[in-house]
């Protein structure tokens, strides 16, 4: 598992900020998501109201799931399609193994964070498949040998000449240089043989409608649908929370999820995938599955990260936090990444391993201000921090560090005393000047800024001799 | 509190004017009178136990908690010139002690009354009586917590435009976070020092000549970026400015014209 390297972070951390290409990426990239749904979101006035109608809905459907659920899949049955229920992600794997049967066959395949949350591909090439990404970031990543590192653009990382690069190394031409267009028309080139010629195809989900049983799939190249269409048989990967009850409900989550996720008022494509091929339709798959994933997810519903539970995976969190801003997606190591990420992280992976994600950050809570349902980020982050204190997960040093303050700050007089102690010290070491480059224990500090002078004495004492 | 009498506001100083700046809490102090409230300073007052509160230490927090709660409860205000300590108080003390059924009732009546400085002055006290000069180009940060969990970003550009002599101009990327964090900016120093210089990048551009803020910790750390070599700005307390008792900036020592190492 990957997450056997996230104690590894402050040097992913250093690798990220030191690498120039993906800091003009990751530049590029943030200043555009936050404009583009700073104007999409401006543009309706009863925004707040659908945050709050969203999040309403999504709670009554948690409250309720196992209803949802069931309604849901007799829906998706009696629509000619076949349901499986995957507790974890390796019987997800499988189900989608067994579906995809004897090798050799070709698989064109959708966006979908769930199957890289079970790590389908891996498992799709070892019984013999071959796996093309038809998302053009995801394909982007995949030429390049590596994983999303946002989930709604994959190769945001990637700067134009490194993906011109990655494509005249593939697709053997001899020309380098073009603009975005070109790019996408010799990807969709590419990509075109593949639908053309694939067996199956397997998408995600950005929604399950209770009421009809339909899979909703939102795209902006529409690669989905030719996913969905073409392939005698359609995979469909979803995890259990993505369930609504009913289409009306589905209006405000898509109207919410195109500006949140991209500034656009709607996705360019958005599709229900009803279920198999009937008598007398003009398309379609003649078998259709569902695979209904789990994977910690109903744990969550009884604990203290049930409000996590909401997300609709817009991305609107990773696109407005400074510290994914400055690392990218890939420092997390880990399938989903940012704010969100650094929530789900640690109860997939465990808090042990992944403990300095919901500790890189600094609670801003600009990522819960953006979030379209309104996910108190910063404060599940706080309660995987309280966690990990109980657990003595975390540095006895810094641990120490906080006992002793504790300590201090109940005794205002020890306090005071300590305190003045300390004044002294950096006054005397200071000197006339109004900072300092190096002080002792204070490296982290001084590493990369002067650490301003105290004027002298504390506030306290001087008001307490009269001083006004 | 009858109409006449003046409102009794608890000035909470926090740890960080306590230590480093005293000058924003006297400042603080002046202008509180100035808006015609009488000023006591409980001395048994410490930190408001942030630190412990998202380092992850709840029973720390909650102890440190429970003693304001004690400590403020006799005021009619309790006002602070940081955001951030507002914040907690108001919004996250009632649920750190909401399991206390001795301190339930009196923590949601803290949280109710507390206040940070510039929206103490601005809403509730309708405070128009600046009387300070300071001849600068100023642009405002806004800290997060105070932004997001009590609202403040009008009242303290109110109250500047007051100021004589100061024109406020707006930076890019004004309310994003500073890199400070709290415990953050020691723990990730990388990401923190990141941060900090995307700040004081954005303070250069906008050309103002000083920087103004409610909150200590991100001043400390705008202050020590610029300081190590991100501009020329000078960084100030807003209250500092609004009670026209600045001295020397943060960071600067005496009679330095700034700058110097
Ligand atoms: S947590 Fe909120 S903002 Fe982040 S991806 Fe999920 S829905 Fe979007």
């Amino acid at each position: 598992m990957r997450a056997a390297a996230q104690n590894n972070f402050p040097r992913r951390v250093q690798v990220a900020l030191g690498n120039e290409t993906l800091q003009r990426a990751l530049g590029r990239a943030r200043a555009g998501f936050q404009d583009k749904r700073r104007r999409a979101v401006g543009q309706v006035a009863e925004f707040e109201r659908m945050r709050r109608a969203a999040k309403e809905i999504k709670n009554h459907t948690l409250t309720h799931l196992d209803f949802y659920l069931e309604k849901f899949a007799d829906a998706v049955r009696a629509n000619g399609g076949q349901v499986h229920w995957a507790r974890t992600a390796g019987e997800a794997r499988d189900i989608v193994v067994g579906i995809c049967g004897a090798g050799g066959k070709k698989i064109a395949k959708g966006k979908t964070m769930v199957a890289e949350e079970i790590e389908l591909n891996p498992a799709l090439e070892k019984a013999g498949h071959e796996v093309t990404e038809t998302d053009l970031g995801e394909y982007i990543v995949q030429l390049a040998g590596e994983a999303p590192s946002h989930i709604i653009a994959p190769a945001v990382h990637k700067t134009r000449g490194e993906v011109l690069e990655l494509f005249a190394r593939h697709h053997g031409a001899k020309k380098r240089g073009g603009d975005t267009a070109a790019i996408v028309a010799e990807a969709r080139q590419v990509l075109r043989e593949k639908f053309t010629g694939a067996d199956i195809g397997i998408t995600g989900a950005n929604f399950l409608i209770a009421e009809t049983g339909a899979s909703v799939l939102v795209t902006n190249e529409g690669n989905g649908d030719l996913c969905s269409c073409l392939p005698p048989v359609h995979i469909v990967t979803a995890a259990i929370e993505k369930v609504l009850p009913t289409l009306e409900d589905l209006a405000l989550f898509l109207r919410l999820l195109g500006r949140s996720a991209t500034g656009q008022e709607i996705s360019n494509y958005t599709t229900l995938y009803a279920g198999a091929k009937r008598e007398g339709d003009a398309d379609g798959p003649r078998e259709f599955h569902l695979v209904l994933l789990d994977n910690g997810r109903s744990a969550m519903l009884g604990g203290e990260f049930r409000d996590m539970l909401r997300c609709i995976r817009c991305g609107a969190c990773l696109n407005h936090c400074p510290v994914y801003g400055s690392i990218g997606g890939h420092a997390y190591d880990a399938v989903y990444s940012g704010p969100m990420g650094a929530v789900l992280t640690p109860l997939s992976a465990g808090l042990r391993v992944a403990r300095d994600l919901p500790n890189a950050c600094t609670l801003n809570g600009r990522c819960r201000e953006v979030c379209p349902v309104d996910i108190p980020l910063p404060d599940l982050l706080r309660k995987h921090r309280m966690r990990e204190f109980e657990q003595k997960l975390g540095g006895a040093r810094g641990r120490l560090a906080l006992v002793l303050w504790a300590f201090f700050a109940l005794r205002p007089r020890l306090y005071q005393a300590a305190a003045g102690a300390l004044l002294y010290l950096l006054k005397k070491t200071a000197g006339r000047r109004g900072a300092l480059r190096k002080f002792p224990l204070a490296g982290g500090w001084t590493q990369s800024r002067d650490l301003p002078v105290p004027e002298g004495k504390t506030f306290l004492r001087r008001w307490a001799r009269g001083e006004r | 509190m009858t109409a006449e009498s003046k409102p009794g506001v608890g000035l909470f100083v926090t740890c960080l004017a306590d230590l480093f700046r005293p000058t924003v809490a006297f400042a603080a102090a002046r202008l509180l009178r100035a808006a015609g409230c009488t000023v006591t300073v409980p001395p048994a007052q410490s930190c408001c136990g942030q630190p412990a509160y998202n380092s992850g230490d709840a029973r720390g927090a909650r102890r440190i908690a429970k003693r304001v709660v004690e400590v403020f409860s006799p005021y009619d205000f309790t006002v602070a010139p940081s955001g951030s300590c507002a914040a907690i108080i108001r919004e996250h003390y009632p649920a750190l002690l909401g399991d206390d059924p001795g301190l339930r009732e009196k923590s949601q009546r803290l949280a109710r009354r507390t206040y940070e400085l510039t929206t103490f002055l601005a809403d509730v006290r309708n405070f128009t009586a600046v009387d300070a000069a300071f001849n600068c180009t100023a642009t405002y940060h806004d800290s997060c917590a105070g932004l997001r969990e009590c609202g403040i970003h009008r009242q303290p550009r109110r109250l500047l435009q007051q100021v004589r002599g100061l024109t406020l101009r707006e930076m890019a990327d004004s309310d994003v976070c500073c890199g400070f964090g709290g415990t953050f900016c020691v723990k990730y120093p990388d990401i923190s020092a990141r941060m900090a210089g995307d700040k004081a990048h954005a303070i250069a551009q906008s050309g103002a000549d000083a920087v103004l803020g409610g909150d200590l910790g991100c001043l400390l750390n705008i202050a020590g970026r610029i300081k190590r070599g991100g501009g020329g700005a000078r960084v100030f307390h807003v209250a500092e400015v609004l009670a026209g008792m600045k001295g020397a900036a943060i960071g600067e020592g005496e009679g330095e014209g700034g700058g110097a190492k």
